[in-house]
């Protein structure tokens, strides 16, 4: 309920920059945009990667940017993280007798994320039309799960990536590599950078989990256990447990910045 | 007539001297961020990486795929950009130029007695040269130690390279003249996010950052040639490659120089309208 609260007070003052707000929505979406009308256009020259077709690649696409825009929306708080600490205001969510995610949370919500979802809304749709497949009831249940998987695994990366502010002070800049860098790195199918980096996006930030793996599935391509397949984007959001525990002792560790 | 002449060259000098000297001071200032380019250069070499993988999974292990550029080519191009991206990047701005509009703090600068398009030109351009200057080199010696199918390659000529220094420094300076434009527009919006936000992507898009220019459909390659885009990173890169050589080259330089001047020109002229109409409310 208190959640609530906090995201009728941002949006209240989310309205007091209204032209703002739209200036960020067009620019959030035409990133969006730019980045799929590019693959469209190597698909145009090429017509396959490596055994991938452009529905597939789409799919992979859509899914990364919903997710991605999703948790930025919701956990903003943990992206932005370092700025809480800097300042001293971490000091005061910690003096408040509510739950410390919630505050965090609801310390940013940034709505203006909703461009690139729309975006990547209206290409997932299109992906989905042209994979060529039968939309039963278990495949449309995958579907939703990758993406509720790929906002769970990025709340995750954010969470580790808050937690080390605690020694750091300062956002690290690496961590980029993690977040932007793995939306990057995602939005084209996982197979094509090579096998190590392959496992560690599936085995240690399971971003394949909630996106070659299902489509895999989706697309009839999975070998051996399909249901393993099917399942993965559930499986993949227990990494955000490790991740939780992190926090959780970053937290129990912190001795404020001073102010 | 010879004293004539000498007398020229010192008001010449003492003209220019106040915007050499921004340029400088900017771009000490500018090497004291030694640990922001480091992470930097970590940033940029993972993206490179990415983009790399990504091409040569599309041409798909064979080197030449008839019409469209060589993947070599492409992957040299991936590597400059990431080497030299804080030259060419159009997105890149001075808050603190911003923040003086927005604040009315630019009412400072206004009672020197220097031109204030520029001082800002000059201090723009020192950002974008000084920032990859820390940068470039380990992007490009990583670049160049790759296996061979994803590494770098040098440039085909000496003379290759020669043009690709100067294309790559007249290609800033178009971006500048280019990104002059935010700041007349924050004159008259006097918001800081918008015009930034609005030319970021689309211009990343345009400049062939995104995706490269020779890999866009030849439509959109015929009307970009019509506007400055193509000359501030794509033309550097390619001159690199040997993509385009000799006369061509210097043909599409004279064509880039002709940009800075024109960029130049109607940059100082709307700076000089948008500061004619200025009213500095005290403070």
């Amino acid at each position: 309920m208190i959640y609530f609260k906090y995201i009728r007070m941002q949006l209240r003052s989310l309205a007091q920059y209204r032209s703002t707000f739209w200036f960020i929505i067009m620019g959030q979406s035409l990133t969006c945009a730019a980045g799929f009308a590019s693959m469209t256009m190597m698909f145009d020259r090429f017509h396959t990667m490596a055994g991938w077709t452009y529905a597939e690649a789409a799919l992979c696409y859509a899914a990364v940017f919903m997710a991605f825009s999703i948790t930025e929306c919701v956990a903003r708080g943990f992206d932005s993280f370092s700025r809480l600490i800097v300042s001293g205001d971490f000091d005061r969510l910690l003096l408040r007798p509510r739950a410390l995610t919630l505050q965090v949370l609801g310390s940013s919500f940034e709505l203006t994320r909703l461009g690139r979802l729309i975006v990547g809304g209206t290409i997932l749709q299109f992906a989905a039309r042209n994979l060529g497949v039968a939309w039963t009831a278990d495949k449309v249940i995958v579907l939703i799960l990758m993406i509720l998987s790929g906002v769970v695994i990025f709340f995750g990366v954010f969470l580790l990536g808050a937690a080390m502010c605690f020694v750091t002070v300062e956002g690290l800049e690496v961590v980029n590599i993690f977040t932007d860098g793995g939306r990057e790195i995602a939005s084209y199918p996982l197979p094509i950078y090579g096998k190590t980096a392959l496992r560690f996006f599936t085995f240690i930030i399971p971003y394949g989990c909630f996106n070659y793996l299902p489509l895999l599935y989706l697309v009839g391509r999975a070998d051996g256990h399909a249901a393993l397949y099917a399942l993965s984007p559930l499986i993949g959001m227990l990494f955000v447990i490790p991740c939780a525990f992190v926090w959780k002792a970053g937290v129990r560790r912190y001795l404020s910045t001073g102010n | 007539m010879s004293a004539v002449k000498t007398r020229t060259m010192s008001t010449i000098k003492d003209i220019v001297r106040p915007y050499v000297s921004m340029f400088r001071i900017q771009f000490i200032g500018q090497l004291q961020y030694r640990a922001a380019a480091w992470a930097g250069i970590s940033t940029q070499f993972f993206f490179g990486f990415v983009f790399v993988m990504m091409y040569s999974a599309f041409y798909g292990g064979e080197a030449v795929v008839v019409g469209v550029p060589s993947l070599q080519m492409i992957i040299s191009y991936q590597w400059l950009k990431q080497a030299f991206l804080m030259m060419v990047v159009l997105w890149s701005q001075d808050s603190d130029l911003l923040n003086q509009i927005v604040s009315g703090h630019v009412a400072y600068s206004l009672c020197r007695p220097v031109d204030l398009y520029s001082l800002w030109a000059s201090r723009l351009f020192a950002n974008r040269v000084a920032r990859c200057a820390l940068r470039f080199a380990p992007v490009l010696i990583l670049a160049f130690l790759l296996p061979a199918p994803y590494g770098m390659i040098p440039p085909p000529n000496f003379g290759s390279g020669l043009l690709f220094i100067v294309s790559l420094l007249l290609g800033s300076l178009v971006a500048v003249g280019m990104s002059m434009f935010v700041y007349v527009l924050t004159f008259v919006t006097m918001s800081r996010e918008g015009a930034r936000l609005l030319i970021g992507a689309s211009a990343d898009f345009a400049t062939g950052l995104i995706i490269p220019i020779p890999l866009m459909p030849d439509w959109l390659q015929r009307a970009l040639a019509l506007t400055p885009f193509p000359y501030v990173a794509d033309l550097p890169f390619r001159i690199y490659a040997g993509d385009i050589a000799g006369a061509a080259a210097g043909a599409a330089m004279g064509v880039q120089a002709f940009w800075v001047i024109t960029l130049g020109i109607t940059g100082w002229l709307a700076f000089r309208a948008v500061l004619r109409r200025t009213v500095v409310q005290g403070g």
